[in-house]
């Protein structure tokens, strides 16, 4: 029933933009490597609503140990919902309301009695824009060690921020002025400090919503670079506008479109053969 | 003519010139092919020419009316034989307005001298010309303006930038003429203080810890001899402002996060409101609450557990001060915690932190400036409040920390100084202008201390 609507809608869309002049059949199920072995979450008939109005349609989909797995798709597609409701973000969103599993490790996030707590230390989130506390930059690190008591003593504490900027790649940067704002950095400089924030509980999962929006493109280069690092460690959903980005930077691509999730697979096979009409065209340019 | 009657007509001459200016500008503009080719839309050649006839005009007659009465005083009794003006100053102003009244026809001219009748006839005859002479010169200035507005219209001139700058003068007049009031205050204070301090020795009362402010009335009274240490009056004020602060830092303060942070958006919808009708109600009305109710219940109260508690006691009016305040606070800081950014709550909820935790360590600090400005702004509110501390807070000056005594307070001391019967430049008087002073010193200063700690910690958070 949802998805017969949700054809309709989008059947209206496409005829009503001239670019978008596609015979599609966007009800057929997500196409490409959906799922994998022992993955570190999965989602499984993901609906999310705003109120009446529904964002994300059934979508499934597993997110590989140590994978950087990006998602893209037009403005309003929905891969942000999707993210935020990755780690229960969309809690804090008056009226939305997600149905489906969401696994991490076998564990079903939405369950009853879950503690969001612990589940987003597990799963940590960097935003679009860069948001430090109006703290120090060592107060801005020591945040999340502290509210969680991942350290005993002050010296566990220094190693702790010393250790997530070096990984963040800030240290070197920022090692002469701990206690000034964290305020005062430049754009990129604080999205690594967020980044770093991040780190310092030492999360199993990283989401990244659209990290780079904010920063010009030597930051963004920077930042590309730490991804590509930390994804040695942590297991990271990213979303992006740039599809060069998520070249750069992914193993696998996920596409969305108006809610749905068309078309997953390797982020090669993604760019240079699709298997979908609609993905192509996106990559394409045809729209988007 | 009467001065409110030219006002009028000023007004509507100034109209009129509206009407022409933009009339002429309509008719330059319709040969040249529109409204386009001209400078400035015709609205402002219009105004430009309301401007120039009514400005001058009534800036002459505002001149005029304050100048007017000082000049004709001095003239008459600049007339009057020297050996009939009196030498006091009193009795010089008594004079003056004998003749007046006369003048006016309020005094009947039966019995007077026949000198003062004279000086009464001229003076009803120099007004009379004033006032001619007056509507005169404004028609006259009035006219000129509104014809010199009229020729001025022309499709390059630039109307629009004119009648710009004239505007940015007004603006700028207002903010000048609310300054200067403030300043005016002051200074009236000030000189009477001075007066004050010619009699009291100003160290005495800044730090003299005794205050009884009766003087004597008659030279032979008794007993009454006046002392005026302020100190009591200031630690009274300052006791009952930090009770006042006990109760609406806390309580307010708390009702803010709730309201901005946890209540549903329902709740807020009437709950805010609600709150902020207790900012509504009138001090007189809490001042006999205090009085009335609350005194009374904690002076019982503290009879049960064998507490003495004076029936006009300084916790009852600091209570009750305290819940006049809670709406200012809670309030201001209302405001400044909802316009802490939504990023700010997601970055720190994404690291797991707890809804207080975000509260606690990242929404309250940043909202701290905000907050502790309108903690100050309620402070200076506490200390200058007058009329529960009236009703409630008791007369007697006592030096205590106590609030379960009773003390009295800067401002209520001032009321009762005013109110009495005592010659204006007794001391007694005088000296509710000292307290006034000082009590303005100290609000000033706590407002700069405000904005220091604000301006201190917005550098550090921004």
């Amino acid at each position: 029933m949802k998805q017969a609507k949700a054809a309709a809608k989008s059947a209206t869309d496409t005829k009503s933009n001239p670019k978008q002049n596609l015979e599609v059949d966007t009800t057929q199920a997500t196409v490409g490597n959906r799922f994998c072995e022992n993955p570190k979450m999965s989602m499984r008939d993901v609906n999310v609503f705003y109120g009446d109005k529904q964002a994300i349609y059934d979508v499934s989909v597993d997110i590989a140990k140590n994978e950087v797995i990006a998602m893209i798709g037009p403005s309003g597609c929905g891969k942000s919902t999707f993210l935020r409701s990755l780690n229960r973000m969309n809690d804090t969103v008056d009226g939305c309301k997600v149905e489906g599993e969401v696994l991490l490790d076998g564990h079903n996030i939405y369950q009853q009695n879950l503690d969001v707590v612990e589940l987003r230390a597990r799963v940590g989130m960097v935003f679009q824009k860069p948001n430090p506390f109006p703290k120090s930059i060592f107060e801005n690190i020591a945040y999340g060690p502290k509210i969680h008591g991942l350290a005993d003593s002050r010296v566990d504490l220094d190693e702790i921020v010393e250790g997530s900027l070096k990984k963040a790649g800030l240290w070197e940067e920022v090692k002469e002025r701990l206690h000034q704002p964290g305020t005062g950095l430049s754009g990129g400089q604080q999205q690594r400090l967020c980044i770093a924030r991040a780190i310092a509980v030492s999360p199993e999962v990283i989401l990244m919503d659209e990290p780079c929006s904010a920063l010009d493109p030597i930051a963004t280069a920077r930042i590309e670079e730490l991804i590509e690092e930390l994804s040695q460690n942590f297991t990271i959903a990213i979303v992006t506008h740039s599809m060069q980005q998520a070249a750069r930077v992914s193993h696998r691509t996920a596409y969305f479109h108006l809610g749905k999730l068309i078309e997953v697979n390797p982020t090669e096979q993604v760019f240079t053969m699709p298997e979908h009409q609609l993905t192509e065209a996106y990559i394409t340019g045809r729209f988007g | 003519m009467e001065s409110s009657n030219l006002f009028l007509l000023m007004l509507a001459l100034g109209a009129c010139a509206f009407y022409i200016g933009r009339g002429r500008s309509l008719a330059i503009a319709s040969p040249l092919g529109g409204v386009r080719h001209l400078h400035s839309l015709p609205n402002y050649y219009g105004l430009n020419a309301l401007l120039w006839c009514a400005l001058p005009s009534m800036g002459l007659l505002i001149l005029w009316l304050v100048l007017d009465e000082p000049v004709i005083n001095s003239i008459v009794m600049g007339a009057l034989p020297a050996e009939l003006v009196p030498s006091t100053k009193a009795d010089f102003n008594l004079l003056l307005n004998k003749i007046s009244n006369l003048a006016d026809g309020i005094m009947s001219a039966d019995g007077q001298p026949a000198f003062m009748v004279a000086a009464a006839e001229s003076m009803a005859g120099l007004r009379v010309i004033s006032q001619w002479v007056l509507t005169a010169i404004c028609l006259i200035l009035a006219t000129i303006g509104l014809y010199w507005g009229w020729r001025r219209v022309a499709a390059e001139y630039r109307a629009r930038q004119s009648v710009e700058r004239v505007m940015e003068n007004l603006l700028l007049a207002c903010a000048c003429l609310a300054i200067f009031t403030t300043v005016g205050i002051v200074f009236s204070v000030l000189f009477e203080s001075i007066q004050f301090f010619r009699s009291v020795p100003f160290f005495d009362f800044v730090f003299g810890s005794d205050w009884s402010p009766q003087t004597a009335i008659r030279e032979d009274q008794v007993g009454s001899s006046g002392s005026f240490g302020a100190v009591p009056l200031f630690v009274g004020t300052l006791l009952i402002s930090a009770v006042a602060m006990f109760v609406a830092v806390p309580i307010g303060l708390m009702s803010a996060i709730y309201l901005a942070e946890y209540s549903s958006k329902s709740v807020r919808t009437y709950a805010k409101p609600a709150l902020e009708v207790l900012a509504g109600v009138p001090t007189v009305v809490y001042g006999f609450f205090a009085a009335l109710t609350v005194a009374p219940f904690l002076r019982d109260l503290g009879a049960d557990f064998g507490l003495t508690i004076s029936s006009e006691s300084a916790l009852a009016a600091g209570l009750v001060m305290g819940v006049m305040i809670i709406p200012f606070i809670s309030s201001l800081a209302d405001d400044v915690i909802t316009a802490v950014p939504q990023a700010m709550r997601d970055g720190s909820l994404a690291m797991g932190a707890t809804h207080s935790e975000t509260v606690r360590k990242v929404v309250i600090p940043a909202a701290l400036p905000g907050i502790v400005a309108g903690i100050m702004l309620a402070i200076s509110r506490a200390i200058g409040e007058t009329m529960i501390v009236v009703m409630a807070a008791g007369l007697a000056a006592k030096l205590t920390a106590n609030p379960l005594e009773s003390v009295t307070t800067v401002t209520v001391q001032i009321v009762t100084l005013l109110t009495g019967d005592q010659e204006f430049d007794s001391p007694k008087t005088l000296a509710a202008f000292a307290l006034g002073l000082m009590l303005f010193t100290v609000t000033l200063l706590l407002n700069i201390f405000a904005l220091h700690i604000v301006k201190k910690y917005r550098e550090q958070y921004e």
